[in-house]
């Protein structure tokens, strides 16, 4: 696949933002500055980076918590993130959630419920009303290697296939569920092997390179746009940090995090722009900047936010509020 | 006026919404060609495709989860539990998605859940469950229970139009039992509004459901023994119309809360903490419970019976009741 060279300059950028963004929430949180806990996708940005950029615009994402990429690309901002962080009233929303429970349908955006895989059935949905209004539109959703093992993670894979409904399934299969190995996760070595009980095409990506990434993405969302029906993709990937940030975790061999650490999906891509003649130094030392002042202005905004007031929280409960309570 | 049976009722407003919004469709297993095991949806499948009329797989988180992913992106979608017994397992889609997506990130989930509930057709522990209870403690869904078939047509579409999701108590006990006069024309029972469906003064009775009908023999046992009891149906039980609820308190200031749901945690204990709350000064004795025993519903007939309240329970309880 011919990828323009301005998507793969913003493939790099949304990389870079990632990690500069969550960097930044990782040492505030360190710093006791924010509240609440702070879950990082480093390692493997090249999962979310590269799935969220290969979508268009009127389609859906039904993200999980380590997937940033997605929602700094379909357009919630460093700022608002940040704020969010904070618990800000500026913050996604609005104080009312923490860290990476957002979600903005105004980007086509789904929002994270904790429990893991419950997006998997949530973005079927989308995929279903597409199918039943007819709209080439195509959904896409993500969870975790531990994800898999939930019920809901086999309800919607099964329930796409069999009425061949436009979503392509992603798993960010990082190696460790919080400090549980795949070993004991599951039987099987390929996790892609689950698609084909479903009788659901599926493909192992390196989820270290940002291209493939967003090539079989693509690929699979303009067979899913097509009405060829569900793809679920693997991203092989490392966590290179713990589960969060309070865990330093000694569970994980430190010779497989320097087997990894070389395989760095933003080093990665870097050269790659270099070795093709993508980009030059310049252009990478431009990103750079842009990126530093976006998360620098993030912050600033998010420390200047006013918080909510302690009423705000006794709001929104219903859309349709009842008439006389 | 037409006269039409519960299930007729629910049919009938699931056919004029379909047809008013194209944005209305229904899931859930058999619903399709077969019309569903209580054959609500018989003949929709002909009517509307197999697109809005959709068997899924036996699957209620996976189908329920998929519900709530179409509502987000603008369809109205009703999800038929075959038995609501078999809600338990798509209670995490309920309770952490549906109800929290409008509070946590302000997006609306306009899903309705319909429930076929309750006992009194010998279908033992899974095939006759009240659920409400289990959902009474979840702030953001909205919980509708109808006794008549007015309500029964006007709550769901109510429901369907509403922007929140509904858990929808359809008794089953009360689907061919029943028959209302309904008016031909459109209408909508507003979610949030209870009903004063006998008017009395010395005792009231609080209710919903088919256990309305329990309270209506009893009162009419009870009115030729001198007595007069008012009954409140609640039509919504979450969340409960307050106001109705002390308004009748403070009218016959003696309360029987009565339901076919078991007794620990339910809704009469949410009624009555409400009731000492705000209004204890009104009342002449203490509120009593007639509710089932907090057992699963047993098979047999004799004991089904006995676990399911019966009007002589309501007499006995207001007779006592009247003393003080
Ligand atoms: C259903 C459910 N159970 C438990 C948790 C608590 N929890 C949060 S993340 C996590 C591990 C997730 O592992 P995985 O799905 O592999 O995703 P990863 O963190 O590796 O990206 C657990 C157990 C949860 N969020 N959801």
């Amino acid at each position: 696949m011919d990828i323009k060279r301005e998507d793969l300059l913003q493939l790099y950028y949304y990389l870079k933002l990632t990690r500069r963004l969550e960097d930044r929430v990782t040492s505030l949180y360190h710093q006791g500055k924010i509240l609440g806990g702070a879950w990082t996708s480093n390692g493997t940005e090249a999962v979310s980076v590269g799935y969220g950029c290969a979508l268009e615009r009127n389609d859906i994402a039904a993200p999980y918590f380590r997937d940033m990429g997605v929602f700094l690309i379909r357009g919630i901002t460093a700022k608002r993130i940040m704020a969010q962080y904070f618990g800000k009233k500026t913050g996604v929303t609005g104080g009312k959630e923490g860290n990476v429970h957002i979600g903005d349908l105004n980007f086509g955006v789904f929002g994270f419920p904790s429990h893991l895989a419950d997006n998997y059935p949530v973005g079927t949905g989308a995929a279903l009303a597409f199918k039943i209004r007819g709209e080439k539109r195509v959904a896409v959703a993500c969870t975790g290697d531990g994800g898999t093992s939930r019920g809901d993670f086999h309800e919607a894979m099964n329930f796409a296939a069999a009425r061949k409904l436009p979503i392509v399934f992603i798993c960010n299969n990082n190696q460790y569920a919080y400090s549980t190995p795949l070993r004991l996760q599951m039987a099987i070595k390929d996790i892609s092997e689950r698609a084909r009980a479903y009788g659901m095409p599926s493909k192992i990506v390196d989820g270290n390179n940002v291209v493939a990434v967003y090539t079989a993405a693509k690929e699979a969302y303009d067979i899913a746009r097509n009405g060829g029906g569900p793809t679920f993709i693997e991203c092989k990937t490392m966590r290179m940090h713990g589960h969060s940030e309070h865990d330093s975790a000694k569970y994980v061999p430190r010779e497989l995090l320097e087997e990894w650490k070389k395989k760095d999906p933003i080093l990665n891509m870097e050269k790659y722009l270099l070795e093709n003649n993508h980009a030059k130094k310049n252009d990478i030392d431009g990103i750079d900047s842009r990126v530093k002042n976006e998360i620098e202005e993030a912050e600033t905004f998010a420390i200047e936010s006013a918080y909510p007031e302690s009423e705000d929280g006794m709001k929104g409960l219903y859309a349709t509020p009842i008439v006389g309570e | 006026m037409k006269e039409i049976t519960y299930l007729e009722a629910i049919k009938e407003a699931l056919d004029e919404e379909m047809s008013r919004d194209a944005s209305v469709f229904i899931l859930g297993e058999d619903v399709g060609v077969y019309g569903g095991a209580f054959r609500v949806t018989e003949g929709f499948f002909d009517k509307y495709g197999e697109w809005r009329v959709l068997d899924t797989p036996l699957a209620e988180s996976g189908f329920t989860g998929a519900a709530i992913g179409a509502a987000l992106v603008g369809m109205r979608p009703v999800v038929e539990m075959q038995f609501a017994d078999f809600i338990s397992c798509a209670f995490d889609q309920l309770v952490n998605v549906a109800a929290k997506n409008h509070y946590r990130w302000g997006a609306a989930t306009p899903i309705v859940v319909r429930a076929p509930y309750g006992g009194n057709i010998h279908g033992g522990a899974f095939h006759s469950q009240c659920i409400e209870g289990f959902f009474y403690n979840v702030p953001g869904l909205k919980i509708v229970a109808p006794a008549t078939a007015y309500d029964a047509k006007g709550l769901l579409k109510a429901a369907i139009r509403d922007n929140d999701p509904v858990i929808y108590c359809e008794h089953k006990y009360l689907y061919r039992r029943i028959k209302d006069s309904i008016p031909e024309e459109d209408y909508v029972v507003p979610i949030g509004k209870a009903r004063i469906a006998l008017d009395g003064k010395d005792v009231s009775i609080i209710t919903y459901g088919a256990m309305v009908h329990t309270a209506l023999e009893a009162a009419t046992v009870l009115k030729d023994n001198g007595v007069s009891c008012e009954i409140l149906d609640l039509r919504t039980i979450l969340p409960l119309d307050k106001k109705s609820i002390l308004d009748t308190v403070k009218k016959t200031n003696k309360v029987i809360v009565l339901h076919e749901q078991t007794k620990t945690g339910g809704v009469g204990a949410e009624v009555s903490a409400l009731i000492s709350e705000h209004c204890f000064d009104y009342l002449d004795g203490p509120i009593i419970r007639v509710a089932a025993p907090d057992t699963p519903v047993p098979y047999s007939a004799q004991m089904e019976e006995a676990f399911i309240p019966q009007a002589k329970d309501v007499i006995s309880a207001v007779e006592k009741l009247i003393r003080y």
